[in-house]
């Protein structure tokens, strides 16, 4: 059974002008141990979907939530306040892209990773002390026990992420919600970042989300893919399936441009057009209009995920004209 | 040596982390706090340093300028200013200090709740806040203090009537602000209740400017105060009050100068150094350039 399992999780955004469709009929699972990559461009939806299953989204808009997240046979969507922050931070921890917008300015380092333990787990401020020099030890921080006592701001980026890894995984929870984590990174730490994640899922089976706009990300890290587009799943599949016989036009062109796979002297190739906005969707499949194979009936809805081969699903209603094709 | 990413210095210990971050200080913290903490010194040591008896009377040497024996000269009462400002220097700290204490303490209070919480309890309390301050200040304290009767607890009490109102609006527009601040979504995600991260991650991202604007207006409770007893509302005579003491020095303004010239200093001199100490606070904590 899989520990964490989305089913049809829709966001609406309430505006004067109407409903903005920011998330629509997402579904998605993860197992445990397992690392899902939830990938797409900035404003897909990915972010928006993950903060509203555990009801971080920010306060105060006016929004609609449907659909169900069951993490442990229990579902995030109907709890209250107080269920969830038994699970907050105890069985879900959630990391993000900002290490230094995301860590408290005024508390060191390791007052951020004891907080949880103390709050959580009842440690006093000494055992936690050591837990955190512990655990700053285990997200790979030289010389924990002066950084215990450092302020973020004395830390670069990739010690203050390491910093708030630590922090989310002080209580070992079993998901990690990890949004962009290595985004706002140098290329050589975010390697780092990610071989890092890997580490703590192999030693405690933490299963992790991964949200992230780079393919690269996701081809280095996850066992299994979910492509999301204007609010949608696109294609999900295991990642070696995945990168090997995409069975959407959209993955298809996210993988083909790839700085990694750029040949000298020819220009990268890229998907034309941009991102719709969530106010004004285009009918029938939404990646169309920027769609190099797109046909007349791809204008008209419904798109349904159809399946394409084993735990592979895709929206594309020409998978296999396509696959043909290609 | 310092391991990747910790700046230099942070091997030593506790003690020696807090001298270095005294010392670095701004220049304006070190001379507002050298003269704040004089006047502090001297007015728990008043018993001891004052060389006279501060409400005794002496006749026979009254009025006289300052000398070997009075070195800031005598009142027509033949007091001794030096002993009467030293004496005078409690009652004015105390002032300072508790006048802006309450307010400080239900100001914050009010503001935390109306920033963090929003809608009505936010729209409430703002026109809570409105009334108040819709009236003038200083004809307001007078009021309240002239209906409770003259005397410092009045004074207190009127002041914490009033004088929350600018801390409620500086918590408040920080709260509105650090709300919404990503360390506070990342508390969240961590499952902390609401109580805690009100207490532990916003107030005390938010209270600074509140601290160094009390400074400020320690400055003004002190004039205030000092008003009040010149106006015959606050302190009452012959208690050593540096207000007080320039009311009663006014008369003899043209003959003898020093009698309300002396506490007038002092005054300007305590008002100097808790000035300087919000400017310099206010520097260190990068409120202002």
């Amino acid at each position: 059974m899989a520990l964490l399992d989305v089913r049809n999780l829709s966001v609406d955004f309430m505006t004067p002008a109407g409903a903005l469709k920011a998330v629509d009929d997402v579904s998605f699972a993860v197992r445990e141990g397992e690392v899902m990559g939830l990938v797409g461009e900035s404003g897909s939806g990915k972010t928006v979907a993950c903060r509203a299953m555990l009801h971080l989204l920010p306060p105060g808009r006016r929004r609609r939530v449907a659909g169900e997240a069951i993490f442990e046979g229990r579902n995030l969507m109907a709890m209250d306040d107080a269920e969830l922050r038994a699970i907050h931070g105890r069985k879900i921890g959630m990391i993000f892209q900002n290490p230094s917008s995301h860590l408290d300015p005024l508390m060191t380092a390791g007052g951020q990773v004891a907080e949880p333990l103390i709050y959580h787990e009842g440690l006093t401020r000494k055992e936690a002390r050591s837990r955190a020099i512990e655990l700053l030890r285990q997200v790979g921080i030289p010389d924990p026990a002066r950084a215990v006592d450092a302020y973020p701001h004395q830390l670069s980026g990739g010690m203050r992420q390491r910093v708030m890894i630590a922090s989310a995984v002080a209580c070992r929870p079993k998901l990690l919600v990890a949004d962009e984590p290595t985004t706002a990174l140098d290329v050589t730490v975010q390697t780092q970042i990610l071989r890092l994640l890997l580490e703590l899922r192999d030693k405690t089976g933490l299963a992790i989300v991964l949200i992230t706009h780079d393919l690269a990300v996701i081809a280095s890290t996850c066992d299994s893919v979910a492509v999301m587009y204007a609010g949608r799943i696109m294609e999900r599949a295991p990642k070696p399936e995945l990168v090997a016989r995409p069975k959407h036009p959209y993955t298809m062109g996210l993988i083909r441009s790839q700085p990694s796979r750029a040949v000298p002297g020819r220009e990268l190739p890229s998907i034309e057009g941009q991102l719709p906005a969530p106010g004004d969707l285009p009918s029938g499949c939404r990646f169309h209009p920027r769609c190099a194979f797109a046909a007349e009936r791809c204008r008209r809805p419904p798109v349904d995920l159809e399946v394409a081969g084993p735990d592979h699903v895709t929206a594309c209603l020409r998978w296999r004209e396509i696959g043909q094709a290609a | 040596m310092s391991a990747p990413g910790i700046s230099a210095g942070e091997t030593a210990g506790a003690s020696a982390r807090l001298r270095r971050r005294v010392l670095g200080l701004p220049v304006l913290v070190h001379v507002g706090g050298a003269i704040v903490l004089t006047w502090l010194l001297l007015a728990l040591l008043a018993p001891w340093v004052a060389p006279y008896d501060p409400i005794a009377q002496a006749l026979d040497v009254a009025l006289k300028p300052p000398n070997a024996a009075h070195l800031l000269g005598t009142d027509n009462f033949g007091r001794d200013l030096l002993s009467r400002i030293i004496w005078g220097s409690r009652l004015d700290l105390q002032m300072g200090v508790f006048g802006v204490l309450f307010p400080f303490l239900i100001g914050t209070s009010i503001g935390a709740l109306s920033g963090y919480r929003g809608g009505v309890v936010d729209m409430l309390l703002m026109r809570l806040l409105d009334i108040t301050i819709s009236f003038p200040f200083f004809v307001l304290i007078i009021a309240i203090v002239a209906t409770l009767g003259s005397g410092l607890l009045s004074f207190y009490i009127a002041l914490a009537l009033v004088g929350w109102v600018s801390y409620a609006r500086i918590v408040r527009a920080q709260f509105l602000v650090i709300k919404h601040a990503d360390y506070v979504l990342a508390a969240r995600s961590l499952g902390f209740s609401p109580a805690r991260i009100v207490f532990s991650h916003i107030l005390p991202n938010a209270i600074t400017p509140a601290i160094v604007f009390s400074m400020s207006d320690a400055v003004l409770d002190i004039l205030l105060g000092a008003s009040l007893s010149y106006l015959g509302l606050g302190i009452q005579p012959p208690t050593a009050e540096w207000g007080l003491m320039i009311a009663e020095g006014q008369t003899f303004i043209a003959s003898a100068w020093w009698i309300a010239f002396f506490p007038g200093l002092a005054i300007v001199s305590l008002a100097i150094g808790f000035s300087m100490l919000a400017d310099g606070f206010a520097e260190y904590f990068g409120l202002r350039e």
